[in-house]
C-alpha cells in the first residue's frame, strides 16, 4: 500500500470528482500534502485484521424506526427561503441537460 | 452577588428567588461581550432576542412558573449548531447567511430548561482544526495569552468560557475538539459516550465520530448541562435510549478505591515538560484522594491518528456535499447560464469552502474512491474496531483511563497552520475516545511556565458518565486553575 | 427466441414506488398531487445538521414483497450512501443499499403465452427517491416533493429473452406489488418505472454482448416496443461490422426509437460507504413470520385454484386473476351463490362491460358481490328468467337496489305455478280456436305464437319451461 501516491493528475481528478475548483498552484500543493498524508494513512497497513468486521458505529444504540406518520411543518416559502436563487417556490439552478 | 463568577446553580437560584433578574444577568454578559470580545473574537454572531428571552423567564417566575435547571443562565453555542432563525455559520463562507428554519435538538433541550441564548461561537471551519485558524471569521485568541490559540475546533467555546463572557457554552467533539481547548483555555470540557447527545440539527462532519458536549467553568455545571441536553431523540436514528441519570445530584468527590489507569505509552512518548508534570500530579492527586493507580497500554493508540482521519475525511466528504449552492448557503457569482452544471457546482464549493475544508474533502474522496476503498476506507474500519477491543480489555483492570489531553500547552498562533499534518499529530490522546465513542473529560489541572493551562484527560467506559464525572469532580478539587485567572478577564 | 439468429440477453431493473403515508426518512407526505415544494422538510432539503430515521412500514412493506418473490430477507442489512452531484438530489448522495441489500436470490413465476416462465430476482433493496427537474432552456427548476419518496428496486437476473417475456415481466411485477397493495403501480404517474439491460450475442454463444441500459419507460406496450427496436438497432450494429458501445439510452415513444442519453465512459465513481447515520436493519424472525402471515394468495397460485378447485376454464382464471379486488369479487360473489361458472361469467361479462363503460374500477361498482351472489341465485331457483335477470342488473347498476327489492318492486318474479300458468293457457287457447285448429291439423310451427300470447299476457313473468310443456300437453289432446 505505500506504493500509492496521488500525482499531480490525480489530484486534479479528486478535485473534480469533489467537485472543487482549484487552480494549478493549490493542486501542486495538495499534492505534496496529500502524499504526505497518505503516507501517515499506510501506517495502518501492516496491521492484521484478518477476520475483523469493520466498526462504523461505536457504541451499542437500540434500534429506532419511525411510525409511519405524515406531517407539515413547514411552508414552501420557508423552505426556498435560504435559497441563493428560486422561482416561486422552486429551486433554480443553471440548466440541465 | 458576582454574576462573572457564579455557578449555574448560584445563578439560577438568585434568578428564581429573584435577588438577581435573568434581564440583569443576560445584560452583564452582554456587556462583558462587548467590552472583551474585541481581543478574542469568540463570537460570530449575537442573538438580538436574548434579552428578549432573559424577559420570558423573568415573566414566568413573576406568573409562578415551574422553571428548568438552567433558568436566566446565559449560554453560547458553538456555531456548529443550528439555531431557529438565528444564522449558523459552522465558521465557513458557503453558509455565512444560513438561517436554519429549525433548533437543533441540544439547543432546543437547552431552552427548555430556560437557558438564554447569547450567542454563536467562534470555531475551526466545519469543525476541521486543532487551533481555531480555519474558521472564515478568523482566529480566536487564547485568553490566557493573545498570542496563543485557543485550540479547536471549539476554540471560540473555549475562550469565551475562560473569559467568561458567557455562564456556559456548547462545543462539539469529533476527535477532540471540546476537550483540547478546553485543556488549552482552562475549561472544563465533556464529550459523553457516542448516541447519548442528538446529533439532529448538528451540522455533521464526521457522523460516526461527532458529539456535542458542555464547556464550563466548573464539573459541578458540566455535569447540570449535561444532563439537560442528552436523552433519546427520535430525530436521530443513533440517539440511545437509555435512560439519563442524574448525574448532578449525584455528584461526588469520592474516588476511594476507584481504579484509575495510566496511559503508559503517553508517558513514554516525549510529553513538553509542563505536561508531564501536570500528568504526574494528577496522578499524585488521585493517589492522595484513595484511587487506585494501575498502568495500562493501549498500543494501537499510535494508529488512531491515520485512523481518525482517514475515517473522518471520508464521512466529512459526503457530509460536505449538500453544499451546492442550490437550497441554501453561498452561491459563487457566475453567468448562470453560460455555464456547465458541473462548473457551477466547482466554483461554487471552491470559492465557498476554506483550504483545510477543501484538504479534507479531497482525502475522503480519494480514500473512498474505487480501487482504494478497500484499502483505506474499510481498513480503518477494522482496526478501529481492534481500538475499541482494546480499550474493552483495558477496562477490566481499571475504571478510568488518565492521559495528558495534548502533548503540549497551547501554541503561538500561526506556528502550525502552514503545516496539516504537524496540527493533525496534535490530536494524538484525544482521538481514540471518539473512535470507541466513549465518554471523555478535560479537567483543568496545571499551568505552563508561560502560565499557560494543562489539562488532564479522563475517559470511562461507554455511558459510565457518572464515573467520569465524579473521578473529573474530585480531581478539579485538587487543581491549581480556579485560584488563576486569565489576562483578559 | 431468436432474432435474425441473435439472442437477447435482457435484464430489468423495477423501481417501485412504496406507497407509505410519509418519505422513507422524514416524515413528509407523499401525495402526488402537493403544490410546489409543498411536501418538503429541512430533511428532504438536506438543510445542514438534519438527519434520517428510517420509516418502519418502509421495511414491512420491502420484506412482504421480498418473501412474494420466494427471496431470502437479510436478518441485518445495510443503508449505503451512493454520492453524485445533481442538482435533485438534495444532500449529494442518495441513500440506498448496496452489497447488503434487504431481500436477495428470489424468483418470479408467471405466464407468458399460456407457458409458465420463471425469472430470477437477483436482489431488492430500498432507497430514496430523487427530486424533479424541469427544464425551462437556460435554466432548470427544482421540486423536491418526490425526494425522500421509498423505493424498492427489484433486479431481475439477466435471463429475459424476448420483449414480449419483458413485458409480460414487468406486468406480473406490477400485479404481485398491487396485490401485496404496497406499490399503486401506476406507471404514468411513476410509481414504477422500469430500466432495462439488454445485450445481443449470436445463437449458441455464451459470451455475453455489450449492454445497453434503457431507462424509465413508462408503459408496458413501450417496453416491448423500445426493446423490439433497440435489439433491432444492436443487430444491425453487428451486422454492419460495428460495435455496440456501453451507455444508457432513453425511448421516445411517439419516434419510437431509442436515443443515447449518456456514455458510459464518464461513469460516477460512487464512492458507496455505510451510513453512518442509519444503524444497521436488523430483522427478527419473528418480524418475518408476522409478514408472511399477511401475504395473500399471489395471482398465479390463484389462477390455478380457480382452474382445479372452482372448474373455470384457463381464460376465466387468468381475467379473474389480473387483479386481486376483482378475484376478490368474483370469490365473493361464488361463495353466496355457489355457482363459480356462472359467477365468472357475469363478473367477465356484466360487471367488466359496465366497469369499461364507466371508466370505473371493481372497487368502485355500485353493485356488490353479495348483490349480484342473490342475483345468480334467483335465477338458479328459477325466481327469475335470465334475460329477466339482465335487466334487473342494468336497474341493480343504476339504483344499487338489492335484485329482491327490484323484482318485487317491478312484479318481475317468475310465474311458476303450473295452475296458474295452465289457467293462462286456457285463456290463450280459447282465445285462439282457429290457430288452436291450424297446430293440430299439422302446423306445429304456430307453437311459438302460443309461446309469445301466454307469456306475453304474464308480463314476461311465466317460467318458459313450464309455459312449453303445459301448452303441449293441451295441444294434444
Amino acid at each position: 500500500m505505500s506504493d500509492i501516491k496521488v500525482d499531480f493528475k490525480a489530484v486534479q481528478h479528486i478535485a473534480k470528482l469533489s467537485r472543487l475548483a482549484i487552480n494549478e498552484q493549490q493542486a501542486q500543493e495538495y499534492t505534496n500534502q496529500l502524499n504526505q498524508i497518505l503516507g501517515l494513512f499506510d501506517k495502518i497497513s501492516n496491521l492484521s485484521t484478518e477476520g475483523i468486521e469493520p466498526l462504523v458505529t461505536p457504541t451499542e444504540i437500540e434500534i429506532f424506526w419511525r411510525e409511519d406518520i405524515a406531517e407539515n411543518n413547514y411552508s414552501s416559502e420557508e423552505m426556498v427561503a435560504n435559497a441563493p436563487s428560486q422561482q416561486g417556490s422552486l429551486f433554480k439552478v443553471p440548466p440541465v441537460v | 452577588m458576582n454574576i462573572t463568577f457564579s455557578s449555574f446553580r448560584e445563578i439560577s437560584e438568585a434568578i428564581k428567588t429573584k435577588k438577581v433578574s435573568a434581564v440583569e444577568v443576560t445584560k452583564h454578559f452582554l456587556d462583558r461581550i462587548q467590552l472583551l470580545d474585541t481581543k478574542l473574537n469568540s463570537f460570530i454572531t449575537l442573538n438580538e432576542n436574548a434579552i428578549q428571552q432573559a424577559q420570558n423567564i423573568d415573566d414566568q417566575i413573576k406568573a409562578g412558573d415551574v422553571l428548568g435547571p438552567l433558568a436566566g443562565i446565559p449560554f453560547g453555542i458553538k456555531d456548529m449548531l443550528c439555531t431557529k432563525n438565528l444564522r449558523t455559520t459552522a465558521g465557513s463562507k458557503i453558509l455565512e447567511n444560513f438561517i436554519p428554519p429549525y433548533d437543533s435538538t441540544v439547543v432546543k433541550k437547552l431552552k427548555n430548561s430556560g437557558a438564554v441564548i447569547l450567542g454563536k461561537l467562534n470555531q475551526d471551519e466545519f469543525a476541521m482544526g486543532s487551533s481555531n485558524e480555519t474558521s472564515f471569521f478568523g482566529p480566536v485568541k487564547n485568553p490566557w495569552n493573545p498570542e496563543y490559540v485557543p485550540g479547536g475546533s471549539s476554540g471560540g467555546s473555549a475562550a469565551a468560557q475562560a473569559a467568561r463572557l458567557v455562564a456556559g457554552t456548547i462545543g462539539t467533539d469529533t476527535g477532540g475538539s471540546i476537550r483540547q481547548p478546553a485543556s488549552f483555555c482552562g475549561v472544563v470540557g465533556v464529550k459523553p459516550t457516542y448516541g447519548r447527545v442528538s446529533r439532529y440539527g448538528i451540522i455533521a462532519y464526521a457522523s460516526s465520530l461527532d458529539q456535542a458536549g458542555p464547556m464550563t467553568s466548573n464539573v459541578e455545571d458540566a455535569a447540570l448541562a449535561l444532563e439537560m441536553i442528552c436523552g433519546h431523540d427520535p430525530m436521530d436514528g443513533t440517539s440511545s435510549q437509555k435512560v439519563i441519570p442524574r448525574w448532578s445530584a449525584d455528584l461526588k468527590a469520592d474516588v476511594k478505591g476507584l481504579r484509575i489507569g495510566i496511559l503508559e505509552e503517553a508517558l513514554k512518548s516525549g510529553l513538553d515538560s509542563d505536561v508531564e508534570k501536570t500528568v504526574q500530579n494528577s496522578i499524585e492527586a488521585f493517589k492522595k484522594m484513595g484511587a487506585e493507580i494501575i498502568p495500562i497500554s493501549l498500543s494501537l493508540i499510535e494508529y488512531s491518528i491515520p485512523v481518525y482521519y482517514l475515517i473522518a475525511a471520508s464521512e466529512a466528504s459526503s457530509n460536505l456535499a449538500r453544499y451546492d449552492g442550490v437550497r441554501f448557503g453561498f452561491r459563487a457569482e457566475m453567468q448562470e447560464t453560460a455555464t456547465s452544471l458541473d462548473d457551477f457546482y466547482s466554483i461554487t464549493r471552491g470559492q465557498g469552502f476554506g483550504s483545510e475544508s477543501k484538504r479534507r474533502i479531497m482525502i475522503g474522496t480519494f480514500c473512498l474512491s474505487s480501487g482504494y476503498h478497500e484499502e483505506y476506507y474499510v481498513k480503518a474500519c477494522k482496526v478501529r474496531r481492534l481500538i475499541k477491543n482494546q480499550y474493552d480489555e483495558a477496562y477490566k483492570k481499571c475504571d478510568i483511563i488518565l492521559s495528558p489531553v495534548a502533548a503540549t500547552p497551547a501554541f503561538k498562533l500561526g506556528d502550525r497552520i502552514s503545516n496539516p499534518l504537524a496540527m493533525y499529530l496534535n490530536d494524538l490522546y484525544t482521538t481514540s475516545a471518539n473512535l470507541a465513542g466513549l465518554p471523555s473529560i478535560s479537567i483543568p489541572f496545571g499551568l505552563s511556565k508561560n502560565r499557560l493551562p494543562i489539562g488532564i484527560q479522563l475517559t470511562a467506559q461507554a455511558f459510565e458518565e457518572q464515573k467520569l464525572l465524579n473521578a473529573g469532580f474530585a480531581l478539579e478539587k485538587a487543581s491549581i486553575i480556579g485560584k488563576e485567572k486569565p489576562y483578559v478577564i | 427466441m431468436s432474432y435474425r439468429g441473435y439472442d437477447a440477453v435482457i435484464g430489468i431493473e423495477t423501481h417501485v414506488q412504496l406507497r407509505t403515508k410519509s418519505k422513507i426518512f422524514s416524515s413528509d407526505a407523499t401525495n402526488f398531487d402537493a403544490s410546489d415544494n409543498e411536501n418538503t422538510s429541512p430533511i428532504t432539503l438536506g438543510m445542514p445538521g438534519t438527519l434520517p430515521v428510517l420509516n418502519k412500514k418502509v421495511i414491512e412493506y420491502s420484506v412482504l414483497t421480498g418473501l412474494a418473490l420466494n427471496c431470502s430477507i437479510r436478518k441485518k442489512s445495510v443503508f449505503a450512501r451512493k454520492n453524485y452531484f445533481y442538482p435533485d438530489l438534495p444532500k449529494g448522495y442518495q441513500i440506498s443499499q448496496y452489497d447488503q441489500p434487504i431481500c436477495e436470490n428470489g424468483a418470479l413465476t408467471f405466464m407468458v403465452n399460456g407457458q409458465e416462465r420463471r425469472v430470477s430476482i437477483t436482489r431488492a433493496h430500498m432507497e430514496e427517491d430523487a427530486g424533479k427537474s424541469t427544464h425551462h432552456g437556460d435554466y432548470t427548476l427544482i421540486n423536491l416533493n418526490r425526494a425522500g419518496i421509498p423505493l424498492l428496486e427489484i433486479v431481475s437476473g439477466p435471463e429475459i429473452t424476448s420483449a414480449t417475456e419483458a413485458a409480460e415481466y414487468g406486468k406480473a411485477i406490477r400485479q404481485v406489488v398491487r396485490y401485496l397493495d404496497v406499490c399503486d403501480g401506476n406507471l404514468e404517474e411513476g410509481s414504477l418505472r422500469c430500466d432495462v439491460n439488454i445485450s445481443v450475442k449470436k445463437e449458441g454463444v455464451d459470451k455475453l454482448g455489450t449492454k445497453v441500459e434503457i431507462k424509465n419507460i413508462n408503459s408496458f406496450r413501450f417496453i416491448e416496443k423500445a426493446i423490439e427496436y433497440e435489439i433491432d438497432r444492436q443487430i444491425d450494429l453487428l451486422e454492419s461490422g460495428q460495435k455496440v458501445i456501453q451507455e444508457t439510452r432513453l425511448y421516445d415513444p411517439d419516434k419510437n426509437r431509442t436515443f443515447s442519453m449518456r456514455k458510459k465512459e464518464d461513469a460516477q465513481d460512487y464512492r458507496y460507504f455505510p451510513d453512518p447515520d442509519i444503524l444497521p436493519v436488523v430483522i427478527s424472525e419473528d418480524f418475518i413470520k408476522k409478514l408472511k402471515a399477511e401475504i395473500p394468495e399471489m395471482p398465479l397460485a390463484r389462477a390455478q385454484r380457480f382452474i382445479s378447485a372452482h372448474g373455470l376454464p384457463e381464460y376465466d382464471a387468468f381475467v379473474l386473476t389480473t387483479e386481486r379486488e376483482l378475484a376478490d369479487y368474483y370469490e365473493a360473489t361464488a361463495k353466496i351463490c355457489g355457482n363459480y361458472k356462472s359467477s365468472s361469467n357475469w363478473v367477465m361479462t356484466d360487471v367488466m362491460r359496465e366497469l369499461n363503460l364507466n371508466n370505473s374500477i371493481i372497487s368502485k361498482a355500485p353493485v356488490s358481490p353479495e348483490a349480484l351472489g342473490q342475483l345468480i341465485q334467483m335465477i338458479d331457483n328459477e325466481k327469475i328468467s335470465g334475460k329477466i335477470a339482465k335487466s334487473v342488473f342494468s336497474e341493480m347498476w343504476k339504483s344499487g337496489k338489492s335484485p329482491e327489492a327490484i323484482v318485487n318492486e317491478k312484479k318481475m318474479v317468475q310465474i311458476s305455478d303450473a295452475s296458474t300458468i295452465e289457467k293462462i293457457v286456457d285463456d290463450v287457447l280459447a282465445l285462439n280456436p282457429s290457430q288452436v285448429h291450424d297446430y293440430k291439423g299439422g302446423k306445429e310451427k304456430l307453437i311459438g305464437f302460443f309461446v309469445g300470447a301466454v307469456m306475453k299476457t304474464s308480463k314476461g313473468q311465466a317460467n318458459p319451461d313450464l309455459v312449453n310443456k303445459i301448452l303441449l300437453e293441451k295441444l294434444k289432446k
